[in-house]
């Protein structure tokens, strides 16, 4: 049960940084910085609380900053048509080294922490309690995020010209639908969310800074992304998946000391392995077979994301 | 009451695609606009629906001038209109692609959509199954949605940009029928199309235009050959095709079974001798491409031998059916044919065969010169593929064809082209045919599979309903078997 809470706990920042990245794909926009704005944000976060003594400045502050970093990937993209994939890598760079150079003066300082706070009656459910109810509301944001993400996009109005949007811009547009605008706040709502990831490692999970602190969360995410099938629900199974897989390896570690290597790189073949098979023909019938599960199971990216939208 | 234009002008660089379009549409009226391609037609319906703002002049709907920055607000005006290729979301479900855009709650209520839908197809005698996806719909099922969802928003003016490129004769008529209900409930119908006979058999009125200009005004009746002297100054007879002695069996295919995603050939047998054309009649994914692409040797048959005259290319490599004198030319010229970004001479120095491995551009480019000149290519040795226009791609696409072909696979020749080109790539497809090459071509225009095949194959469902002669089939006759219907009532 322990296991299983941590292996939830241990997630989060992944999940934050998945969701984001689906919201912005959604609406075509590829944020491929997401490794340095993580950096970033989780540096920026914890010096923030830790000169206010603040948690949620922290939040606030690394959320800021990776909005940023995305307005930045948006305006590029949208206004001067650059492509998208390129000043995505080239902010990553920039991000994760202005985060080690910025952030030297904070490595191995102890600073403030999300505290923990067991949810009240849900807490004591056997089993689910554990699992789910006793964390921290870093923890309980990531359900939040994941669900609310999920409504929005297939739930609601706006989510549905959402979907249109990073489809088929032009389609979008024909119906009233003001494309770029909704680009911007798509790609910035995403970016925010993917700092909160940063924070939820620099004030949570590791709490403190240090380099390399994010072990390479943001190229996961993006991967992740893709093997979700930008669908909220997908996209999180892979992030719990990938960190039971982990914790699996970490336990053929302490048997097999020699494999350390091998063991730690086996979770990502097997992703390989199932990117291989969502994308077999038998697993695109899936869903025409089971038309309730169609969203789930889909595994085509939007087609205009990375695409700029022109009006004639 | 009605749709006035005063003077629209709008530009591309130095293209002047609207140069002083002035028009007026009263209610109740069904309006053709007729030119052929790039004569400003879609520009000046873009215009109307918002989708782009005209550099100057005045459309007024009702006598009230509109501000049309964006479609929102050509659709608030209650102007509604019908791309040529259907602007729905592929996989998003029929019932989102009605919704997606449409004012109302926050939270989608999906159950009232449906409601809504569904009592919006009953009006117009349209059936969806709202929860399948747009990508399994055909072009006319693809449009009839738009068409509902374009009157549940409230439109009174109706623009449909060539909404007879790839529909079938029967949903065609459907079309047809629905407009004349809409004028005849008082709304205005925008009709755009180089269709000469479209026109007359529909529009009570309609606008000539050529080259970003309105030529005139008629009413109906219309007199076919002032119309068409109208859009090109003077009238072009398209000839017949001239008999040709056949020649020895070029393509012979034995009970082949291929299959392609959704649509599959079974068991099909069949000849095709030197010098014949073959046109492949049917609704769209009846399974005419399939067939060409298992000609092509780009789909390898499940069974049955694919025969190019003495030689066995079962099976074999696309490599090898180019060896044995097989072209197919696409449908998607852009996407599949040429490569956008080359330019015309990079493209025929790609399908010259030169070995070397440097380049010889000066070379290169006089023969581009030259072959440009010879295929009346509009544009220069410079302009990359993208930038040429449908009739002026088909034309590179026919120039960069080797000589020594035996049989020629082609998906709707001329598709999207004006007369002039139509009838230009005719005469090159005539003139290969001449010299023994074995033509096959998948058609959605009756007249071009009745005027130009020896024989026609009819497909529906995958199948080969039957073969017919060409000289002696009525465009009703074929129609109704591409309806999949064996005899006329």
């Amino acid at each position: 049960m322990e296991v299983i809470a941590g292996i939830v706990a241990a997630a989060t920042p992944l999940v934050y940084a998945t969701i984001g990245e689906t919201i912005s794909e959604k609406a075509g926009v590829i944020n491929l910085s997401l490794d340095g704005s993580i950096l970033l944000s989780a540096m920026t976060g914890f010096a923030a609380a830790f000169v206010t003594d603040s948690v949620i400045i922290g939040y606030l502050a690394a959320m800021a900053v990776s909005a940023v970093i995305a307005l930045i990937v948006a305006v590029t993209s949208i206004e001067l048509r650059l492509n998208q994939i390129a000043v995505g890598f080239v902010l990553f760079l920039f991000a994760r080294q202005l985060a080690l150079f910025l952030g030297n003066s904070y490595v191995g300082v102890n600073g403030p922490k999300v505290p923990s706070w067991d949810i009240p009656l849900l807490s004591e459910i056997p089993f689910v309690g554990t699992v789910f109810f006793q964390h921290n509301i870093s923890v309980y944001g990531s359900f939040v995020v994941i669900f609310f993400a999920y409504w929005f996009i297939y739930r609601t109005r706006p989510g549905l010209v959402l979907q249109g949007v990073g489809e088929r811009p032009e389609a979008a547009f024909a119906r009233g639908v003001p494309v770029n605008r909704l680009r911007y706040l798509y790609t910035v709502v995403g970016g925010a969310m993917v700092g909160m990831a940063g924070a939820a490692v620099s004030l949570d999970q590791i709490a403190g800074w240090r380099e390399g602190l994010t072990t390479n969360v943001g190229w996961i995410a993006l991967a992740f992304v893709i093997f979700g099938g930008w669908h909220p629900y997908r996209v999180a199974l892979a992030c719990y998946l990938y960190r039971a897989l982990l914790f699996v390896a970490g336990e053929f570690q302490v048997q097999f000391p020699d494999l350390v290597q091998v063991l730690t790189q086996l979770p990502f073949l097997l992703m390989i392995l199932m990117i291989t098979v969502i994308n077999t023909e038998w697993f695109r019938r899936l869903g025409d077979r089971y038309p309730r599960w169609r969203n789930f199971l889909a595994s085509a990216a939007p087609s205009g994301s990375g695409q700029v939208f022109v009006r004639e | 009451m009605a749709l006035e234009l005063r003077s629209i002008h709008k530009h591309f660089g130095a293209v002047r695609a609207n140069d002083g379009v002035t028009l007026e549409v009263q209610e109740g009226e069904l309006h053709g606009v007729l030119g052929e391609n790039g004569a400003g037609k879609s520009t000046l319906m873009k215009v109307i629906s918002g989708f782009i703002e005209a550099d100057s002049g005045e459309v007024h709907l009702h006598g009230e001038r509109l501000a049309l920055q964006s479609p929102d607000d050509a659709i608030k005006a209650g102007i509604g209109m019908l791309h040529q290729d259907p602007l729905v979301f592929l996989p998003l479900t029929v019932l989102d692609n009605f919704l997606l855009g449409s004012p109302g709650s926050f939270r989608l209520n999906r159950r009232a959509g449906e409601q809504a839908l569904r009592e919006a197809a009953d009006r117009y005698g349209f059936s969806f199954d709202p929860g399948a996806l747009a990508q399994t719909l055909t072009v006319g099922e693809r449009q009839q949605l738009e068409i509902a969802r374009l009157l549940w928003l409230g439109a009174r003016v109706l623009i449909l940009d060539e909404p007879t490129t790839g529909i079938s004769a029967a949903q065609r008529e459907k079309l047809f029928e629905i407009l004349n209900r809409l004028a005849e409930d008082g709304m205005i119908v925008l009709f755009v199309s180089h269709k000469l006979e479209e026109i007359e058999q529909l529009c009570h009125r309609a606008t000539v235009m050529q080259r970003g200009k309105v030529v005139g005004h008629v009413d109906a009746p219309f007199s076919s050959d002032q119309l068409v002297e109208m859009m090109f100054g003077d009238v072009v007879v398209s000839e017949g095709r001239p008999d040709a002695a056949l020649g020895s069996t070029v393509l012979e295919l034995d009970a082949v079974t291929v299959s392609e995603r959704l649509t599959t050939v079974e068991e099909l047998s069949l000849h095709v001798a030197a010098g014949e054309v073959l046109g492949l009649a049917g609704l769209e994914g009846s399974g005419q491409r399939t067939f060409l692409q298992a000609c092509a040797g780009l789909l390898k048959p499940k069974a049955g031998t694919i025969r190019l005259g003495d030689v066995d290319l079962t099976g074999r490599r696309y490599r090898n059916f180019l060896d044995a004198g097989v072209h197919y030319l696409p449908a998607g010229r852009l996407e599949e044919g040429l490569v956008a970004g080359m330019s015309i001479a990079e493209h025929f120095e790609l399908t010259s065969g030169n070995a070397s491995f440097f380049v010889d551009w000066n070379g290169a480019e006089a023969a581009a010169t030259r072959d440009i000149e010879h295929h009346f290519i509009k544009g220069t040795k410079e302009s990359v593929a993208e930038s040429l226009s449908g009739g002026n791609q088909q034309r590179l696409l026919l120039a960069m064809m080797p000589d020594d072909v035996r049989l020629l696979l082609m998906e709707h020749p001329t598709r999207g082209l004006d007369i002039e080109s139509a009838d230009w790539v005719w005469t090159q497809l005539l003139a290969r045919r001449e010299s023994g090459t074995a033509i096959v071509f998948a058609s959605a225009d009756l007249d071009e599979l009745l005027r130009y095949s020896d024989r026609i194959a009819v497909f529906f469902s995958g199948n080969v309903l039957r073969i017919v002669d060409a000289g002696t089939t009525t465009p009703d006759e074929l129609g109704f078997l591409i309806g999949g219907k064996e005899s006329v009532p």
